[in-house]
């Protein structure tokens, strides 16, 4: 394991923003780190190691480093990323850090998504609407799997954020669904096993906080890190808005 | 310091797939429950879980005729007669009604096509006919060391749709989850617990919450192998070493470690079995499939220990990829196509695109074993009670129920989570309702002020000590090169002295950092001492163990030794000890008697008592240590013989 610490030639230069609500002279600045690049060198390692050899307080979220958990959204030069698939290869000599816009703030890059979302299911009712008791003794309710897969295409969001902190509209209307919470509404939308019918629909999502508040510019799209569909999830949200309105 | 408390009936510690399963149980029961986690439940790592769950349903062609008693067979197997049968048993009966479960939660499980589908099995191309009467209903894949089909899967997302569908229903039941928060003390008199003391990691502060019954479901604990493992960097395994540090709860079968045969290299992201098993070759620096000649039967999909030790030995043999980053093997797929490849293994394709900057339907992928899963963990009954604390319970990878003994199958273990978190969630439900609220105030603040001062001791410390960080990494490459795949009395006498030593220079270590509030140096030194501890309990139960049995394999003593080594090694240490303890109990109730698990070598040391008397002997065992004081009585789930109809 010799090899991998060589480095590629290149020092970078980041620029973090800090903030610690617990150290009450300090306000919020921007400190400057010095690392040399090594081969793959994604954000989750240049991260660590800052951390690890400059400065151990600062703050900052990964677990799975695998871009499955959505832990590590952050701005990187202004755009929302997951740090654990962006490399420092792909990105100029001074990078820029600043936590995700929208969510709470915890302190330096690390931001709340996890009560941000808690609040969106609760408030979508992301979660099976059915009044059949599961029965454990009966063969599983079939499904079609072309629709199977229709569904896991809307499920495999991680919640990261990225989409919000890029959506002009959640960075203003804090009660905003936000893009991942449109998503989550258009997979139980799709999904039978879930008896809500268009009325239901009708109030959760025809409405400014709903797909009539998304201003169409399409960011959240452009930084999703699962490549989401999501032009096609609001042209379906608003398609299936304007049936409700016309069958009522 | 002030005591902050509160209370609450069942308090599930980890917000993955076995705690949420458990909270859901309780919740369902009446109780109130309250979660907590590391990070928010969608966070934990069973979302990373890719290729499948294993229950017997028999869906398709390849599954026909399958049922829980050769999923018994399998997963008894699988473990190298390491397992208790019983629990085995109950977890393959179990698992298809669990699975199910998860289809009424919102599970978008891969369907059945009826019709002609094609599949690629031992290197050919085979075109299979579905029933058109299974259309719709939950399709199967193949997995290492199964005799038919089991594995039920969405894509390669299986972890996350699922994690995702639990927590669902956990926000449907309006359970209260406080996420950022670790448990790090048990509050409990060595009898009983109450609850425990926890640290919020937004603020640092300590708080202690009383529970009626207390679940540790906080995962495994692969990050004692440093960045040696497809662990996230949250799987340092406290729930497991708060226990141990009570000193009366064992920790079971520790040396028993887990390495996945193909994480990529050189990050060590886990890529699925499931690539195997629907038809991925491992390949040599010569392009040869290895695994054809080292295993005939199950070629590329024998279990994991042992086709992790197969490329271990391949790349000590020379046959290995040089790379700037060290050995690896390749892992074919480009012969599934872009088609499958983009859509059955989905997030596959993705990781190597983002970690590796390869197309798998064009280029070959660099794998090698990497540490994976913690079959060992804190011991329970079959009920899910740890042995000698009334009222703390576990589940999932966090516990040795236990039904991998010395290697768990591939789809074994998510499927774990949700049965145990079921049967768990009853057992903790139950003793919530059969316990008052047994406040013990003047306990629970002395723990709590333990907690708080080893806090505040770390941050007294000058900066002048050894780096934890540095301690962390010194342990790392203690446990790969030492405690790994092939161990030795040598090497794992030098991991003992070398983690030993690594304890005491944990005790003068210094902070570098001294910030208030979240400060991540002291969150992470918090929890050296304890990973530490499990290193250590790790290599001194290899040590210990004379024998060659699972994903335990002994250089020195390379032959499964059934005659001495029938057995569990149970571990106990409180945190004021200097030496751990050790003591062994038989696997449990033998229904299969040990044999040949049908891949690996053959050879092996038999037993030298009779079926009976070891049984008789578990029984008697069980009866003295009056520990298993389980819901129905020791071995009435054992469906005794039925396997002789499947052999």
């Amino acid at each position: 394991m010799t090899a991998d610490n060589a480095d590629t030639g290149r020092s970078l230069h980041f620029e973090i923003f800090r903030y610690n609500a617990a150290d009450p002279d300090a306000g919020p600045t921007m400190q400057h780190f010095y690392i040399d690049e090594t081969p793959y060198m994604s954000l989750f390692i240049a991260l660590n190691q800052i951390r690890e050899t400059q400065d151990p307080s600062l703050q900052f979220d990964f677990a799975c480093r695998s871009a499955v958990c959505g832990s590590c959204g952050m701005m990187v030069n202004g755009r929302p990323v997951l740090g654990c698939r962006t490399l420092t290869a792909d990105l100029p000599g001074h990078i820029r850090l600043h936590p995700l816009p929208v969510f709470k703030l915890i302190g330096d890059l690390s931001v709340d998504t996890g009560v941000w979302f808690r609040d969106m299911a609760e408030n979508t009712g992301a979660w099976m609407h059915t009044t059949t008791p599961f029965d454990p003794d009966t063969r599983e309710q079939r499904m079609d799997d072309e629709l199977a897969q229709a569904i896991y295409e809307g499920d495999r969001c991680i919640e990261c954020g990225c989409c919000v902190a890029a959506c002009g509209a959640a960075n203003v209307n804090p009660d905003f669904k936000g893009p991942a919470g449109l998503n989550r509404v258009a997979r139980f939308m799709l999904d039978p096993r879930d008896e809500r019918d268009d009325a239901d629909w009708f109030d959760i999502i025809s409405n400014q906080d709903g797909i009539f508040g998304c201003l169409g510019m399409m960011a959240c799209s452009d930084v999703c890190p699962k490549q989401l569909p999501l032009l096609e999830v609001y042209a379906y949200l608003r398609r299936k808005a304007l049936t409700a309105r016309l069958t009522e | 310091m002030s005591t902050q408390l509160s209370n609450v009936d069942v308090l599930v510690i980890g917000g993955g797939l076995a705690g949420e399963r458990v909270a859901i149980e309780a919740a369902a029961a009446g109780h109130e429950v309250l979660i907590l986690s590391l990070v928010t439940p969608r966070r934990s790592h069973s979302c990373a879980a890719q290729g499948g769950m294993q229950a017997a349903l028999g869906n398709c062609v390849k599954a026909a005729g399958d049922n829980p008693t050769l999923h018994f067979l399998d997963t008894v197997r699988g473990s190298d007669w390491g397992a208790d049968q019983e629990v085995a048993r109950i977890f393959a009966e179990e698992a298809p009604a669990a699975v199910r479960e998860l289809a009424h939660f919102g599970v978008p499980w891969t369907r059945v096509r009826g019709g002609k589908n094609s599949y690629f099995i031992k290197g050919e191309r085979v075109e299979i006919d579905e029933a058109v009467d299974n259309d719709g209903l939950i399709m199967h894949r193949d997995f290492g060391g199964t005799a038919k089909w089991r594995a039920c899967y969405a894509a390669a997302g299986t972890g996350h749709a699922a994690l995702y569908a639990v927590d669902s229903e956990v926000i449907r039941l309006g359970i209260s989850v406080r996420d950022r928060v670790e448990a790090v003390e048990l509050i409990h008199d060595g009898r009983r617990c109450y609850g425990v003391v926890a640290r919020c990691l937004r603020t640092g502060a300590h708080f202690s919450i009383l529970a009626r019954a207390t679940v540790i479901a906080t995962g495994g604990h692969g990050r004692i192998f440093g960045h040696y493992t497809t662990n996230a960097t949250i799987n340092e395994g406290m729930g497991a070493a708060i226990a141990l540090n009570s000193g009366v709860v064992p920790l079971g079968n520790m040396e028993a470690v887990q390495f996945h045969p193909t994480a990529l290299a050189p990050s060590g992201i886990l890529i699925t079995e499931g690539c195997r098993g629907d038809g991925g070759y491992l390949l040599d620096r010569q392009l040869r499939r290895f695994m054809v000649d080292a295993e005939p039967e199950k070629q590329e999909l024998a279990s994991r220990d042992v086709v992790s030790r197969h490329m271990t030995q391949q790349m000590h043999d020379g046959n290995g990829v040089e790379a700037a980053f060290g050995q690896h093997l390749w892992l074919d797929l480009r012969h599934l196509g872009a088609e499958h490849l983009q859509s059955k293994l989905r997030e596959v394709f993705d990781i190597c695109r983002d970690f590796a900057g390869i197309d798998p339907a064009q280029e070959l992928i660099p794998v090698r074993p990497t540490q994976h899963y913690s079959m060992g963990g804190i011991r329970v009954n079959k009920d899910g009670q740890a042995y000698n604390l009334r009222g703390l319970f576990a589940a999932g990878e966090a516990a040795c129920w236990d039904m991998h003994g010395f290697n768990r199958l591939g789809g074994n273990s998510l499927a774990e989570t949700i049965v145990a978190g079921r049967l768990v969630g009853r057992s903790a439900a139950e003793f919530a309702t059969g316990h008052a609220l047994d406040v013990n105030t003047r306990l629970a603040a002395e723990t709590q002020r333990n907690a708080q001062q080893r806090a505040t001791e770390w941050l007294r410390r000058t900066g002048n000590g050894r780096s934890v960080f540095e301690i962390r990494d010194a342990m790392a490459e203690t446990m790969i090169n030492q405690v790994g795949i092939f161990r030795d009395g040598g090497g794992l006498s030098q991991a003992v002295a070398e983690l030993a030593a690594l304890l005491q220079d944990c005790e003068t270590a210094g902070l570098r950092s001294k910030a208030p509030g979240m400060n991540p140096e002291l969150t992470f030194a918090l929890r050296l001492k304890n990973m530490l501890r499990l290193a250590f309990v790790t290599a001194q139960g290899a040590l210990a163990r004379t024998e060659s049995r699972g994903a335990h394999s002994r250089s020195d003593f390379p032959l499964r030794n059934d005659a001495d080594w029938l057995n569990r090694t149970l571990v106990r240490w409180a945190d004021n000890a200097a030496e751990p303890s050790f003591s062994y109990e038989p696997v449990g109730l033998l229904d299969l008697p040990p044999g040949h698990r049908g891949y690996g070598g053959d050879e092996r040391i038999e037993m030298n008592t009779s079926l009976t008397d070891y049984n008789t002997g578990v029984a008697e065992q069980q009866r003295a240590q009056g520990r298993s004081e389980t819901r129905d009585a020791p071995g009435s789930r054992v469906v005794w013989g039925a396997w002789k109809e499947q052999i």
